[in-house]
């Protein structure tokens, strides 16, 4: 053990700003960017599940609207007839 | 060996591979790290002259390397995309550069950090400095191109260029204190033959620099698997993958 104190380890034998700043900068990136990476996951399996939402709807809506027509052509051709 | 590697080459192999290895990864970098940084704060020796200020090294020096490493690698892997058209070469180049930006970051200001009480200033604009600065900027450059197109293949192929037209000023960084009259002191570690460092000074660098290399090899691992799952968000066993998530 180099120091004898807790506060002596904090001042860093008076380089405490300047040594204390360089692993808290560090720490603090190096978080955001392991927690931000981590979280990314959860984010693209949202999005591509919200993109499957949207095609199954629009996938619906067309056979919907498939069925519609059909049964607008028979109704004209009973009419026709 | 090229029979070998040839499964890695399907996206959905390269996901359950990089998920089973992350759990390993990242015990082993917190094992690592702790101890390194545990040793680097408490219990190497001061400088003789530089004072406890020297504990800065510790963090420095291996973000300092792994900023040049992490680009190399991107190099390597843009060119294996552009030559082979691999495609998980470049999902791997994407996610290396927030993580190689990082690391160019976290080395300029801890250079500041230590400068400033060694040299006196923050900051000059000598060659060490002022081409660790472009390298962060090359890869503000190479990130942004990823993001510039819809289409993943041609933001891929131009992000690849400019990493590989890039790839000159690793070299430079490297021997810019050999090459121009600058503060930045020559290599200590690296040096051939016998390091010229003492060894309780030299063991919490080298557990330092295997812990912050697994966390590099971590937060590869967590955005590769991020970038595979975002380029193949079409295929059946992504859907499956979603659907068995989020159920």
């Amino acid at each position: 053990m180099q120091f004898n104190s807790f506060s002596d380890f904090i001042n860093m034998g008076g380089y405490g700003f300047y040594v204390w700043l360089s692993f808290g900068a560090t720490a603090l990136i190096l978080t955001f960017l392991l927690i931000s990476s981590k979280a990314g996951h959860q984010q693209i399996i949202n999005q591509i599940a919200k993109r499957k939402q949207r095609e199954d709807k629009l996938r619906q809506a067309r056979e919907l609207r498939k069925q519609q027509n059909e049964q607008q052509n028979k109704a004209l051709n009973e009419v026709t007839e | 060996m090229w029979k070998w590697l040839h499964p890695y080459a399907n996206p959905e192999v390269s996901y359950h591979f990089t998920n089973k290895l992350l759990p390993w990864l990242s015990a082993l970098a917190a094992i690592f790290l702790s101890i390194g940084l545990v040793w680097a704060l408490l219990f190497a020796p001061a400088d003789y002259q530089q004072g406890h200020s020297f504990r800065i090294f510790y963090v420095h020096v291996p973000a300092a390397s792994l900023s040049m490493g992490i680009y190399f690698a991107m190099a390597i892997a843009a060119f294996s995309s552009l030559v082979w058209q691999l495609k998980l070469a470049d999902a791997s180049a994407a996610a290396m550069a927030p993580v190689g930006a990082a690391f160019t970051a976290i080395a300029l200001i801890t250079g500041a950090a230590w400068g400033k009480p060694m040299w006196g200033t923050w900051w000059i604009w000598d060659a060490r400095l002022t081409s660790e600065l472009i390298l962060l900027f090359l890869y503000l450059g190479v990130i942004a191109l990823h993001n510039a197109f819809e289409d993943k293949n041609l933001a891929g192929k131009a992000a690849g260029i400019l990493t590989l037209v890039g790839v000159i000023n690793i070299p430079i960084i490297k021997y810019s204190v050999d090459w121009w009259n600058t503060l930045h002191q020559g290599s200590t570690v690296s040096k051939l033959g016998k390091p010229s460092m003492s060894l309780d000074m030299l063991w919490p660098f080298i557990i330092c620099f295997i812990g912050f290399s697994l966390l590099v090899a971590v937060i590869i691992c967590l955005r590769f698997r991020n970038e595979i799952l975002a380029r193949n968000s079409i295929r059946p066993w992504v859907r499956e993958l979603v659907q068995k998530h989020n159920s």
